[in-house]
């Protein structure tokens, strides 16, 4: 007997009763987060992208950029990477910063690198914008045909009817075709392929935030809330929208992944961001004409393109099994 | 089950009324005519585009040109503006070449994704499991583009063969060699074309077997002493494997994607191409055409699907 007595005084801090560990759920999802070295790589890779883009933005705009993407050097055109310019032919201001050229130049003499650096933030921007749209859309209509699922229009069809019948419909066009076909017929800009991009893909989200609030709109809290008399909108993005992030935020890290390829796949087919702007994608369609003497044209920005995507997608399963504990490995 | 055919062709008619409306208003709504795709043209006069208009419908209201053109299709007289060809038979002829590209490339997804897949489940953690899912990601990841082209560059440095089209031109054209040729060409855009696939579906494999490796039944079969092998391909596989069974609806509207892409790094004169081909040219009646098809095929196969989930599911019987 007196030996459980001892035991129990033992265990109890002094002076305070047994409490329970201080850690924030944030804490608890970052160290299982930490745990997967791949994801992390990902988030890792996934910062230093968008310093690299940030940086790039402000490094290659304005009238006398510090890497100037668009300065043509035609006597220096096609020199492989890390080779120094001919000084003798160029004017001092055309000289590449640090005196080399670091990817390279292409067809026109035009520093490879300093065109890599401005298409990093169109990448980036592409993904964030298109998947904001489509998640904004996504949670709306979801939000909708989840809570208010049962109201008829006109006694003739449900609001959820109606919204999972949009979602078939908007299913049944083969979307990158549909993407083709929109921004080839607009007039070439990088909005309206944000825009595209965004308007073709919020399908995922809807499903998911529909069917999470299905079984929210159910529980207790949602209950209270309304007892409470909080109006309706109160409800859904206060209480109910967090309680649905979770697999929405999954499938936007995994669709920023996806824009930024379809991004690259409209400009290597000629409909991206209108020249003489760099993007990713079209420093490649112009390499691929010199593929077998100027390899690194297509090899640099594909590899740029296969990093980010990656860090994206491997980020976003992170993510996945961290916000699903269901699917959590059991050590 | 005839009551569930009958609401589900209902429901997927009026899905498809829908996907033809909204695809003839994002054509026909967007800027730009096809009557002005080349302004410069000094024979495009005023009268002869007035002409032009008149014989394609262009005057008529947004209604009208709608009734009119999807009553051309579905009496199979709609003509190609940019050729004069009847549409669905323009579109057969390429999709007559890109169905072995098809054929090839699910071939290799279907065999290639159970064998990947299957042994990463059963050594889950293992060294094999994390490379193939790391594998996978760089497969999903990787622009199709830049994979053809580095695939391009070490198969002509390498073996010194053409890879562009559909054979390599001035061949012989019967006989062994001919053949050979053919296969050879069709290869690597196969591979290309499978090698997404092979990645989405090698991954749900594993997740999928590995579900089912977790149930009691499973456990109760190793602990009854079974050898491991007939535990997981006799007991755990067959039960995995229910899903993929409805998974071959799916397939169906790949046959008429085609990749735009693919083929055109290719020179491929399939459908994928063709629909790239349409789009610069504004030959609405192949675009619509082309989109309305898919749609078609979109709904058949999801109700393939649904019909095969019931037939091999008692559970899910509506």
């Amino acid at each position: 007997m007196t030996s459980i007595e001892n035991m129990k005084t033992s265990t109890v801090p002094e002076g305070g009763a047994l409490e329970a560990p201080r850690r924030t759920l944030f804490q608890e999802n970052w160290n299982q987060f930490k745990r997967n070295r791949l994801a992390m790589s990902g988030l890792v890779i996934f910062v230093i992208f968008f310093i690299i883009a940030a940086a790039g933005l402000l490094l290659t705009s304005g009238t006398d950029p510090i890497f100037d993407p668009a300065l043509v050097r035609l006597q220096e055109k096609l020199r492989p990477p890390l080779s120094a310019p001919n000084f003798e032919t160029l004017k001092p201001e055309e000289v590449p910063r640090f005196g080399i050229y670091l990817f390279g130049t292409d067809d026109l003499g035009r520093d490879v690198f300093s065109r890599m650096l401005q298409g990093a933030w169109v990448s980036l921007t592409v993904g964030f914008v298109a998947v904001g749209i489509a998640v904004v859309i996504g949670v709306m209509l979801g939000g909708i045909a989840g809570y208010y699922g049962n109201k008829r229009i006109l006694n003739l069809i449900s609001v959820d009817g109606l919204i999972v019948g949009l979602i078939d419909i908007m299913l049944c066009f083969p979307s990158f075709f549909l993407i083709l076909t929109v921004v080839a017929l607009l007039p070439a800009s990088i909005y309206n392929i944000m825009i595209v991009i965004g308007l073709t893909s919020w399908m995922g989200a809807a499903r998911f935030v529909r069917a999470e609030f299905l079984s929210l709109r159910e529980q207790d809290f949602v209950t209270a809330a309304r007892a409470l008399g909080l109006s309706d909108l109160w409800i859904i993005f206060r209480h109910m929208v967090p309680n649905a992030m979770a697999p929405v935020l999954v499938s936007a890290t995994i669709g920023i992944a996806g824009a930024i390829l379809t991004e690259a796949a409209l400009s290597f087919l000629g409909f991206g961001v209108p020249p003489p702007h760099a993007t990713w994608g079209n420093i490649l369609s112009n390499g691929k004409d010199f593929l077998f003497d100027a390899p690194w044209l297509t090899f640099i920005p594909g590899f740029a393109v296969l990093i980010v995507v990656l860090a994206f997608n491997l980020f976003g399963e992170g993510l996945r099994d961290v916000l699903n504990p269901k699917l959590r490995e059991r050590h | 089950m005839l009551a569930f055919i009958g609401r589900s062709a209902i429901r997927k008619l009026i899905t498809l009324f829908f996907v033809s409306v909204i695809s003839f208003l994002i054509i026909h709504l967007a800027p730009g005519e096809p009557s002005q795709i080349d302004p410069l043209n000094p024979k495009f006069t005023q009268e002869v585009l007035e002409r032009f208009r008149k014989e394609f419908h262009l005057d008529r209201p947004l209604y009208m040109q709608y009734l009119y053109f999807y009553r051309d299709l579905l009496t199979g007289k709609s003509l190609s503006w940019k050729d004069n060809r009847p549409v669905l038979e323009k579109i057969f002829e390429r999709f007559l070449n890109s169905l072995p590209l098809f054929i090839l490339g699910t071939l290799i997804t279907w065999t290639l994704s159970f064998p990947v897949g299957i042994p990463a489940a059963i050594r889950r953690g293992s060294l094999y499991d994390r490379s193939t899912t790391f594998l996978a990601y760089l497969l999903i990841s990787i622009p199709g583009f830049f994979f053809a082209y580095m695939l391009i560059i070490f198969v002509v440095t390498r073996f010194h063969v053409p890879v562009i089209g559909m054979e390599t031109f001035g061949i012989s054209s019967k006989g062994w060699h001919f053949l050979m040729d053919r296969l050879w060409h069709l290869l690597i855009p196969s591979v290309l074309g499978a090698a997404g696939g092979i990645a989405v579906l090698s991954r749900y494999v594993r997740n999928q077997m590995l579900e089912v490796e977790s149930q009691d039944y499973v456990r109760t079969a190793k602990a009854k002493g079974l050898p491991a092998d007939e535990v997981h391909y006799k007991h755990a596989l067959r039960n995995a494997l229910l899903p993929f069974v409805t998974m071959f609806g799916l397939v169906l509207p790949g046959l008429i994607g085609g990749s735009v892409i693919i083929e055109s790094i290719f020179s491929w004169p399939g459908m994928g191409r063709m629909a790239y081909e349409a789009i610069l040219a504004r030959d609405y009646p192949v675009i619509l055409t082309v989109n309305f098809i898919s749609a078609i095929l979109v709904l058949i196969g999801t109700f393939i699907s649904d019909l095969l989930y019931m037939v091999v599911d008692p559970r899910i019987r509506l």
